[in-house]
């Protein structure tokens, strides 16, 4: 579905040449949901911008359904970490969802079936008239997940969208994304810095290296597709994914590769 | 405490207007040139009930409000045009700071060698004061775009018309709209410069016919009209901007979430 191949991007600008990403390659199945974990300015948002076809590699390519990236592709929808400023104050929530799909032509009685059905899945059904600053921070970025659900993406990236909220609330919007993934026959590459929130939503995790970034390892996540916040991350099978990914980005640190003792085979 | 401050305000006006009055009764100041607030009272009384005032009044608004829609749409558009063709803004910036600081009263002996005293003249000024007011404040807004709000526009498919629309314009808006509020201002005042150096008609060559016929208590009277409407045109361009921005983080205040 999903081939980031060769992936490169240096930044250059007034006199200064950093290597953010060196060399990256991944693949994401159909209806797949990864998670890419890293430290901390390891380039994970410039990697997830060179997906998304807002910022050119340097080198190397981004394939979506076998047709190589060069700008925003129509089936990709995209979550940002600062959903403030990501939802337009200037248009009600019901607005801020539709505009998307006034670009795609879709007629209106279309357009509105689709709104209320992404604000319906995402449980503001009633916000529709507000405006986002009206509403607190973890359901503006439950907006923000419906005005990309409304969208309809084959590929939803997402950003560390749940880093600037409170824990209780992410601890719900990652079970809404685990639900929406599985109702919605969606493919989801997900960015986070958090080890417990990657190995609880993903299917796989990639870590990443420190930056310049390359694939660290790659881990399958074999816990039940059943997940619940209490029970799931007591598990001993979780412990134990979490302190390989845990062990790895340590590895990533330092500057290391962890040999690996207990990964379990790739699909 | 509205209430208080509105209170505190009326009793200041009622002592400046009185202090007015009592001033050049007592002698301190010649009453040939000061006269007291009750006479000019009298001649603003006299004044509302001539038909040329009304249409000096309707003359001075005419210029106002057609330069300031000129300057505005002239200086949205150029503001915008600017901002978004590439290396445009680097390459107009130097002869924007340097036509800038022109003062516009310096174009009074162009304005009437290529209009005379026309509406046209008065337009010039206006429009060339104006334009700048405008223009400077869209540069600024569209620089204060949001990256985010622009990154999101972008992934979704939005074009640059889309966004311009959808992003670019309601960012600016806040500048634009202190950009029209400045230039409202700025345009009063140019448009009875004009008419006063010039000759051009309206309340400013009225003000100039009284005090050339010795007229002081009316052309204190017509004074005294232009500060009101500079205070009507001021009090209506803020609630223009109040709606238009109800959304904006300056209106809306403090938001219970």
């Amino acid at each position: 579905m999903l081939d980031v191949r060769g992936l490169k991007k240096v930044y250059e600008g007034s006199g200064r040449r950093t290597e953010a990403v060196r060399d990256l390659t991944f693949t994401v199945e159909a209806r797949e949901l990864v998670c890419l974990v890293g430290p901390s300015g390891c380039g994970k948002t410039t990697l997830l911008k060179c997906v998304g076809g807002l910022l050119r590699p340097t080198a190397g390519e981004v394939r979506l359904a076998g047709r190589a990236v060069s700008g925003p592709p129509p089936g990709m929808a995209f979550v940002f970490q600062e959903y403030g400023r990501s939802l337009f104050p200037w248009m009600r929530v019901g607005d801020n969802v539709e505009l998307p799909l006034k670009q795609k032509g879709l007629s209106k009685q279309h357009r509105r079936a689709l709104v209320a059905d992404a604000l319906d899945a995402v449980g503001l059904t009633d916000a529709a008239g507000a405006y986002p600053w009206q509403l607190s921070g973890g359901m503006q970025q439950r907006v923000a997940i419906a005005r990309a659900l409304a969208y309809e993406p084959d590929v939803l990236l997402m950003d560390e969208p749940f880093a600037a909220v409170d824990a209780q609330t992410r601890a719900d919007l990652e079970d809404l994304v685990r639900r929406l993934w599985r109702e919605r026959a969606m493919t989801i590459l997900f960015v986070t810095h958090d080890i417990d929130e990657a190995v609880y939503l993903g299917q796989r995790v990639i870590v990443l290296s420190a930056s310049p970034t390359v694939v660290q390892d790659q881990l399958k996540v074999d816990l039940p597709d059943a997940r619940d916040q209490v029970h799931t991350r007591v598990s001993p099978r979780f412990a134990d994914l979490r302190t390989q990914v845990y062990e790895q980005i340590q590895a990533a640190k330092r500057g290391e590769t962890v040999l690996k003792t207990d990964t379990p085979p790739l699909h | 405490m509205k209430g208080v401050n509105a209170a505190l305000g009326a009793a200041g006006l009622a002592a400046f207007l009185a202090l007015g009055e009592a001033v050049p009764r007592l002698g301190l100041v010649d009453d040939a040139y000061f006269p007291p607030t009750s006479r000019i009272a009298d001649a603003l009384g006299a004044e509302l009930a001539q038909a040329a005032f009304w249409t000096a009044l309707g003359d001075t608004l005419t210029g106002w409000a057609l330069g300031l829609a000129i300057a505005v749409s002239a200086g949205i558009l150029a503001g915008v045009v600017i901002s978004i063709v590439p290396y445009l803004r680097e390459a107009t910036a130097s002869t924007i700071e340097f036509l800038r600081p022109i003062p516009s009263v310096a174009l009074i002996p162009l304005a009437v060698l290529l209009y005379g005293t026309e509406l046209r003249s008065v337009l010039l000024l206006v429009v060339y004061a104006a334009f700048w007011q405008v223009l400077i404040q869209v540069l600024y807004g569209v620089q204060d775009v949001d990256p985010v709000a622009d990154e999101t526009a972008r992934s979704y498919g939005l074009g640059t018309w889309a966004r311009v629309r959808h992003v670019l314009w309601p960012s600016a808006l806040p500048y634009v709209m202190t950009g029209v509020r400045l230039a409202a201002a700025v345009a009063l005042i140019l448009a009875v410069t004009a008419e006063l150096v010039i000759g051009a008609p309206g309340l400013g060559a009225r003000i100039a016919i009284a005090q050339t016929s010795q007229a002081v208590p009316e052309m204190y009277a017509l004074i005294v009209v232009t500060g009101l409407l500079g205070l009507l045109i001021n009090v209506g361009a803020r609630t223009i901007e109040r709606r238009a921005l109800s959304w904006h983080q300056s209106v809306r205040g403090e938001v219970a979430v």
